[in-house]
């Protein structure tokens, strides 16, 4: 198994990391804990692109950063927080600057020389500022948001929500424009914010994978599994490989679900209504074959650590395997009237272009950044299982339009109905669950990435000996797709946007946290 | 006694097009439905909102004025006028003499004009861009509808609707190229005058893409009854108009006994039903257009619209 062996990874040729020997009990990934001029050399880094940033957190002494290199090696870096602050990564690498704003919303910690210090979660509306922090319980009253100032001529503000006029999550989106044309757009996010990590403190593994798979409804299973994986990294326990491969059939039955779902929602965002009512039907029949495989529609707490909460019936894989054989002429029809539509085709083409150059200095996980050229995919480059043992395709567009990031989830769809059929072949007998040992008495720290349909989620543990979380950190893959949207929709009108958005889907759960 | 008649026609007209405006729009929603393999509401679900609106609390905006109040009563009067002038199922009736139909475009062009003002009254950005779209797609559906009216006033020598009616239920008027563009650029206006794919979604849910709803976001209860109910009479309107202009098949005139009365009533039904069936058909094979491409759309229809009279000149060589 991969994740025993991950220590003798070759790790990459760092100068900053001359001389450091790892953090004891991390795993898979070692983590080295840095002085400040070394973070600074990491920064560097980073600016330069030699490394890219997976997540930054913080705990109550100390920041976190995890860095993939181009050998898809990644590394957790760490600096101790020093007089109530650290040096701020953002002046040359913008992606951390929402990231850093959160940290010291959270823990009070002050990232020194962050360009924008205006707060990002925290909207004066907790009842106490910083909750994270030690001991301090500060109370605050709300205060005025400044948003960033817009000059010129003819110039109109259009604020929107975050109550909005249809059923979706809240989030303020504060339009400039020039007529129809949208000069800047400023997003305000934190509505949803309810205070997962802090609740997360003290829990047992089981509390902890019930709350994980709540962070985001429509990512449960991912969100799940990423917990299970960081907390069996931790605790350094292997799952049988029949939980394994049920944890692929879930995982790839939620990615086609949520694909379907939102390749409907943006045709429907265009007017275009007859395709979502088909892409609902398909997704409606996946969710069906999921509560009779596993017993829940969306698959909520099927995943804890250590393995899976039950098997798969046979009646479910019976329904799971004919429907794999019918669905792919049915979706190629799909596509072809989706291809064919010239209105649809008009709207879809050339709408929010987001530039390769930006998805690969934010990171841009998921369908974002595979439609602009960003070849990370965690399955491939950071293989977990069950996709060590499985053949795929990672889907790849340059021309990072709309129009792409609908083809990515048509390609992954297609990708992922082999993959299914060949992991119902791969569940052999075998135990659900393997029991999780209890550390001797050392404090132990595990971290996962799991591609969700969005993206990547960067999820990272700290147990005691009890196997009680100290501390859990969750990012979601929409902390790095939220800003570039704000970037695509720059040029292009107004009624636009809501292609836009749809195309990107970023959670606001999931970020908000 | 003749005067009675008259009046009962005319009275019965005017009734129609309010009755059966509701179910205009359900037909339309539920072929919709039918059409994404949805059961759909109800075909009289517009009834039942519309009672829903009525009986429920108006609510205002602090910042109100007067015309935000008086605007919805206004739009569905002219809108209502505008559609009692149209001929539904029998021409030549007492009023027709003032059914021009430079008059209706004119009337609808005033119920437009308070809609774009009250969209804009409370302040909202939304208002404001609402109105601002339904302005920019005014200003370029009325010149191509103006286009249509004075192709028909050339050939049948009026602007009076009843007579272009009944000249052209004659069938003096054979085949001509020029009244196969005015009804496509008839249809263009028509879409765009009733806020339809694709011009505007109806169903949309997304604030910045609207325009006719996003004018009338602020609205509740009674008043949203009264915008609800003129959209729905305003459908009825174009529809009416295209089959009297268009397909005048079966339509009675003044003089003409009960019998003919009752033909014309039910080939008038069965003309809009259609035609709503069509609609609802035609929205779902499009997607919507970008904002700035309906000027486009818009002004193919004005092209027609002028070719139709370029047309005519030639063909009598003037």
């Amino acid at each position: 198994m991969t994740e025993t062996t991950s220590l003798h990874h070759t790790l990459p040729a760092l100068d900053f990391l001359q001389g450091l020997q790892p953090v004891a009990h991390h795993h898979p990934w070692p983590r080295f804990r840095l002085d400040q001029a070394a973070w600074r050399d990491m920064r560097e880094a980073l600016a330069r692109g030699t490394l890219s940033l997976l997540g930054l957190w913080a705990d109550r002494e100390e920041i976190h950063a995890a860095v993939l290199d181009h050998q898809s090696a990644l590394l957790i870096l760490s600096v101790v927080v020093e007089a109530g602050g650290f040096p701020s990564l953002s002046t040359q690498v913008p992606q951390a600057m929402r990231l850093e704003r959160t940290i010291h919303d959270l823990f009070g910690h002050h990232p020194q020389a962050i360009p924008d210090e205006r707060p990002w979660l925290d909207h004066g509306r907790w009842g106490v500022a910083q909750p994270l922090a030690e001991g301090r319980r500060v109370p605050v009253a709300p205060v005025e948001y400044p948003f960033l100032p817009v000059e010129g001529e003819s110039l109109h503000q259009i604020p929107v929500g975050p109550v909005h006029a249809g059923i979706i999550e809240p989030g303020h989106f504060r339009f400039t424009a020039s007529g129809e044309t949208v000069v800047r757009l400023e997003e305000r996010l934190g509505y949803l914010h309810r205070g997962i990590e802090q609740r997360l403190e003290g829990c047992d593994l089981l509390q902890g994978a019930r709350l994980c798979g709540r962070i985001s409804g429509d990512s449960t299973v991912a969100y799940a599994l990423a917990f299970a994986r960081a907390a069996e990294a931790a605790t350094q326990t292997v799952p049988s490989p029949r939980s394994q491969a049920l944890r692929g059939i879930m995982a790839e039955m939620e990615r086609l679900a949520n694909h379907f779902g939102d390749i409907g929602a943006i045709c429907n965002d265009a007017a275009f209504a007859m395709l979502q009512a088909h892409f609902s039907m398909l997704r409606e029949q996946i969710l069906q074959i999921a509560e009779h495989c596993f017993g829940h529609r969306l698959l909520m707490d099927r995943i804890i650590p250590g393995g899976v909460t039950c098997g798969l019936t046979p009646e479910g894989s019976r329904r799971l395997s004919n429907w794999l054989k019918t669905v792919p002429n049915t979706l190629s029809k799909l596509v072809e009237v989706y291809d064919e539509t010239p209105s649809l085709r008009d709207r879809m083409r050339n709408t929010g272009v987001l530039s390769s150059e930006l998805a690969r200095r934010f990171a841009a996980g998921g369908f974002v950044g595979r439609a602009s050229a960003r070849t990370f995919d965690a399955r491939r480059n950071l293989p977990y299982p069950p996709y060590d043992r499985l053949d795929f395709q990672v889907p790849l567009l340059d021309s990072g339009d709309v129009n792409a990031r609908v083809w990515i989830r048509i390609e992954e769809i297609r990708q992922s109905i082999p993959m299914l059929r060949r992991l119902l072949t791969m569940v052999e007998e075998g135990p659900l669950t393997t029991p999780l040992l209890a550390g001797g008495g050392e404090v132990r720290e595990g971290c996962a990435v799991v591609e969700s349909f969005r993206g990547d989620i960067l999820l990272w543990l700290r147990l005691d000996s009890q196997n009680r979380i100290l501390r859990c950190h969750a990012r979601d893959p929409s902390w790095f797709q939220w800003p570039l949207l704000e970037a695509v929709v720059y040029g292009n009108i107004v009624a636009d946007f809501p292609l836009c958005n749809k195309s990107f889907n970023c959670s606001y759960a999931g970020h908000d946290l | 006694m003749e005067l009675m008649h008259d009046l009962l026609l005319q009275g019965w007209q005017m009734v129609l097009v309010v009755l059966i405006a509701p179910w205009i729009t359900g037909v339309v929603r539920k072929t919709k439905a039918r059409m994404l393999r949805k059961q759909g509401p109800s075909v009289l679900q517009p009834y039942r909102d519309l009672r829903r609106l009525l009986s429920k609390e108006t609510l205002l905006a602090e910042n109100a004025s007067w015309l935000f109040r008086v605007a919805p009563y206004l739009i569905v009067s002219a809108t209502w006028v505008a559609a009692t002038l149209v001929p539904t199922f029998a021409t030549g009736l007492p009023f027709s003499w003032v059914a021009d139909l430079l008059a209706i475009v004119a009337i609808l062009a005033t119920a437009r004009f308070f809609l774009a003002l009250a969209g804009m009254d409370v302040g909202t950005s939304f208002g404001g861009i609402g109105s601002s779209r339904e302005m920019m797609i005014a200003s370029l559906a009325e010149p191509a509808m103006l286009f249509i009216v004075f192709t028909m006033a050339i050939l049948a020598g009026t602007t009076r609707l009843s007579t272009i009616a009944s000249v052209m239920a004659s069938g003096t008027m054979g085949i001509r190229v020029s009244i196969g563009l005015s009804l496509f650029a008839m249809l263009i206006v028509a879409l765009a005058e009733n806020a339809r794919i694709p011009v505007d979604n109806p169903a949309t849910h997304l604030e910045l893409t609207m325009v006719h709803e996003a004018m009338v976001l602020e609205y509740t209860g009674r008043h949203l009854a009264m915008i609800e109910i003129a959209a729905s009479i305003k459908l009825v309107l174009f529809l009416s108009l295209i089959s009297c202009l268009f397909f005048p098949l079966g339509m009675a005139q003044r003089e003409d006994g009960w019998l003919a009365m009752g033909i014309g009533l039910v080939a008038y039904l069965l003309k809009i039903n259609a035609l709503a069936c069509l609609l609802a058909i035609g929205e779902s094979v499009m997607a919507k257009m970008r904002v700035f491409r309906v000027a486009e759309l818009l002004s193919i229809a004005m092209l027609f619209g002028v070719l139709a009279v370029f047309l005519l000149f030639l063909s009598r060589g003037m």
